[in-house]
């Protein structure tokens, strides 16, 4: 396979679980907003923390709002994070490979494309029923998730893909409870509150966790569900999990399972075996942001050490 | 329900495809229009719409050149086909036959024996200046003498119902992945009439693609490649399309690297060679060692491989010396040379500017006359007679003054008439070109439909997709 479409399809992957992700924080956000105390910087500045695009939207905006936040993480243009960008470059990215996926991958995305196409025309953040929208880039994003499985052959390129998702997800649950982690726990309401309980189950909601979560655990604890979300390695979105299945491509990708035959194969196993050998409250002691926030370079890491492994000419003239 | 009417429909000064002078439905229509006319114009209004919806989520568009980059269109197909009857295809299909064995045979001599320009069939000059000759070719002999193995080339049908071919793409030819897709969607839209009717496949046309280009090598399980200039090229769709279907990889120059003149992709697992390239890149551009040297689509390099026989490059290099409008005034003359037999499919009669008679002609009759420049395409650089300005017309008759080589004339040619959907919803002719594909494998093989271009502007005959012209599905029938 070409290391640029190997890169491609990577990118794609990410781009697409980028998405999904966003659509999901806005949705959950929106739904917890209509029940909270009418502040809207408090409740929506979080949001675009979580994404690592705060600075932009500062120098792109004088106030936080409710509908400047929705259109910034959705539709703006100038955000290269937004939906819509991410979307665009999905769908890109997806024409610039077309032969290394299927008829029915190729047409959904088209049609998801022209989705977002059509928010971003209709002005979908000003309505009220822009739930609706959400609601169908989520869906449309996880019908991709499912042809790209169920029509797409174990080849190389598709571990490719499965890695690029991986990553994106790890990097994203790691951004909500690294955010909203802290928010919760210097909250003033009263802990067990039911302000205090519609938080934690929003953050859950946020990464689509709340029903295992509450399946495993039943009772919401700060801790357990710090837990879920970092070491849990069942559920498909915990940090751990994420990195086991990045780690199953990478080692058919890599061609050795002992060990490690390239960097990207060394810094995932390290961070894979941290996490193992890990618990909770040494986490928690420790510090959760500098916990998370060391996740977050290392994954940042990991990506770069993908690139120079796989996708570059220097490497590939040199073996 | 009101249902389709054409008692008003206008053929008049025009050859329509579908209705006679007398406005008799002509026979290979006869089913069609029964179909349509049990249609109300709500329902055929839907059909087309769920067309072009259907073209939005196969992704099929183009993007036009001098356009912002990533601005994609859709090629506008209208539903209603164009038929061919089988006698006037196989009168097609041997024309183009014939064409195309002497046009190749016409390439090999003037980069190897040259007997064709000593025996003076063709002035020396003509050949030597069009800029598409690569005197680097001199002497070379590509695998089994096949030079133009994709063509595309395009054909006209006058006011006398004949066909005349209007020019030959011996370069990249492209559109044929419209071909491909109108059809997949016609089938769609009328399901019932292709078994009525009797329309011949057109299937196979990239399984025949992949057996004529791993049939131009010897190595086992050969590594075939589409070369692409990217994603913004106005023809992506098709290069990818292409791709996709042969089960080859689609590459970039930069994709491509030559070493000890071989040529390799570079791939995850390093370096795999590459035995045949189907290049969407035309000839300045594929190696910037020996031709546009600021060109970064190519790969440094790749022609010399070619020259050294360690990769098929198809179509070959060099070809485009045919696609010269000036050359094309000679084929007629070609054909005889090579053949010894008469042209099946005649030429539009062509005035050369470098020739003085003929020149004196145009510059006195400019004002009934389409005037093109040589070395363009794709309705770039064509002044059409009737329909300009006195200012229009001066301004060619300059450039003609300036440099005749680059300019040739023909007489303006009424193109015939295929009824055609108008945005309101109405029914009327509207001019057509048709676009055949042909591959050249061990024998010559005439792919059995088209793409039928259509100017949708009424009155209009440019119909290149860059000026507004849409498409046709082309249904060739067995009987």
């Amino acid at each position: 396979m070409l290391g640029r479409v190997a890169n491609t399809i990577y990118w794609m992957n990410r781009y697409l679980e980028r998405a999904e992700n966003y659509a999901r924080f806005i949705d959950v956000n929106y739904n917890l907003s209509l029940e909270m105390p009418p502040d809207e910087e408090q409740q929506w500045k979080p949001i675009v923390v979580i994404t690592g695009d705060w600075e932009l939207y500062k120098s792109l905006n004088t106030k936080v709002s409710k509908s400047k936040v929705i259109y910034f993480l959705a539709f703006d243009e100038k955000n290269p994070n937004s939906i819509y960008n991410c979307i665009q470059k999905a769908r890109e990215n997806a024409r610039a490979i077309r032969p290394e996926i299927t008829k029915e991958f190729w047409e959904q995305i088209n049609a998801l494309n022209y989705l977002v196409k059509a928010g971003l025309e209709n002005k979908c953040h000003k309505e009220n029923n822009l739930r609706e929208f959400f609601t169908n880039v989520k869906n449309g994003c996880q019908l991709l998730y499912g042809m790209y499985d169920a029509t797409i052959s174990r080849n190389e390129g598709w571990h490719f893909g499965k890695l690029g998702q991986a990553i994106e997800r790890a990097d994203k649950t790691s951004r909500v409870l690294d955010t909203k982690y802290h928010l919760l726990l210097d909250s003033p309401n009263e802990v067990g509150s039911s302000l205090d309980l519609i938080q934690w189950s929003s953050l859950l909601k946020s990464v689509s966790a709340y029903d295992m979560y509450r399946k495993k655990y039943g009772k919401l604890t700060s801790a357990s569900i710090a837990e879920f979300l970092i070491l849990d390695t069942e559920f498909p979105r915990s940090i751990l999990a994420c990195l086991i299945r990045a780690e199953q491509s990478l080692i058919t990708l890599s061609g050795s399972s002992f060990g490690f035959s390239n960097s990207a194969q060394k810094q995932l196993g390290a961070l894979k075996s941290q996490l193992e050998y890990t618990a909770i409250n040494e986490i928690i002691s420790g510090g959760m942001h500098e916990y998370l926030d060391d996740i977050q370079k290392k994954l940042n890491g990991i990506s770069t050490a993908v690139y120079e492994s796989f996708f570059t000419i220097e490497n590939q003239i040199a073996t | 329900m009101p249902k389709l009417d054409f008692s008003a429909y206008e053929t008049k000064g025009f050859y329509d495809e579908m209705f006679d002078e007398n406005n008799n439905v002509r026979p290979n229509y006869k089913l069609f229009l029964e179909r349509l006319q049990k249609m109300s114009p709500k329902k055929l209004s839907t059909l087309q719409h769920s067309t072009d919806r259907a073209q939005l989520s196969l992704g099929m568009t183009f993007n036009v050149y001098d356009d912002n980059q990533g601005v994609e269109r859709i090629l506008h197909l209208d539903i209603i086909p164009r038929i061919i009857d089988n006698k006037e295809w196989t009168h097609l299909e041997r024309g183009l036959q014939q064409r195309i064995k002497a046009l190749n045979l016409f390439i090999q001599d003037i980069y190897n024996d040259q007997k064709v320009l000593k025996d003076k069939i063709i002035p020396k000059e003509i050949i030597f200046s069009s800029i598409s000759y690569l005197k680097e070719l001199e002497g070379f002999k590509p695998p089994k003498d096949i030079w133009c193995h994709i063509t595309g080339s395009d054909l006209i049908k006058g006011g006398d119902g004949q066909y005349y071919v209007l020019e030959d793409n011996l370069r990249c030819p492209s559109g044929v992945s419209y071909m491909l897709e109108n059809r997949e969607i016609l089938k769609r839209t009328f399901p019932e009439l292709f078994e009525k009717l009797g329309v011949k496949s057109v299937y196979d046309y990239t399984h025949i693609l992949r057996d004529t280009l791993e049939s131009l090598t010897d190595a086992e399980n050969p590594t075939v490649v589409v070369l692409t200039p990217g994603i913004y090229n106005s023809a992506y769709f098709e290069h990818s399309y292409l791709a996709q279907q042969m089960g080859a990889e689609l590459v970039e120059g930069k994709d491509l690297i030559v070493q000890n003149e071989i040529v390799y992709i570079i791939t995850t697992n390093g370096l795999k060679r590459v035995d045949v390239i189907y290049r969407r890149v035309d000839d300045e551009f594929i190696d910037p060692l020996a031709f546009n040297k600021k060109s970064v689509l190519g790969t440094p390099g790749l022609f010399n491989a070619y020259l050294k026989g360690n990769v098929v490059l198809v179509n070959a290099p060099g070809t485009g010396v045919v696609d010269d409008k000036a050359v094309y005034a000679y084929i007629p003359r070609i054909i005889k040379y090579y053949l010894e037999e008469d042209m099946i499919l005649p030429n539009v009669k062509t005035y050369i500017c470098d020739e003085e008679q003929d020149r004196k002609y145009v510059l006195e009759n400019i004002h009934n006359l389409v005037v093109k420049q040589t070395d363009a395409s794709g309705g770039y650089g064509m002044l059409v007679g009737p329909k300009s300005t006195k200012k229009e017309q001066q301004e060619f008759i300059e450039k003609i003054k300036h440099n005749p080589r680059n300019y040739i004339a023909q007489p303006m040619i009424n193109l015939s008439r295929v009824p055609t959907i108008t945005d309101e919803n109405t029914i009327e002719g509207r001019h057509v070109d048709l676009r055949p594909y042909a591959l050249y494998g061990d024998d010559i093989k005439i792919i059995p439909g088209a793409l039928t271009r259509v100017a949708l502007k009424k009155g209009s005959i440019v119909v290149n997709s860059s000026q507004g012209g849409g498409s046709k599905d082309t249904w060739v029938l067995n009987h």
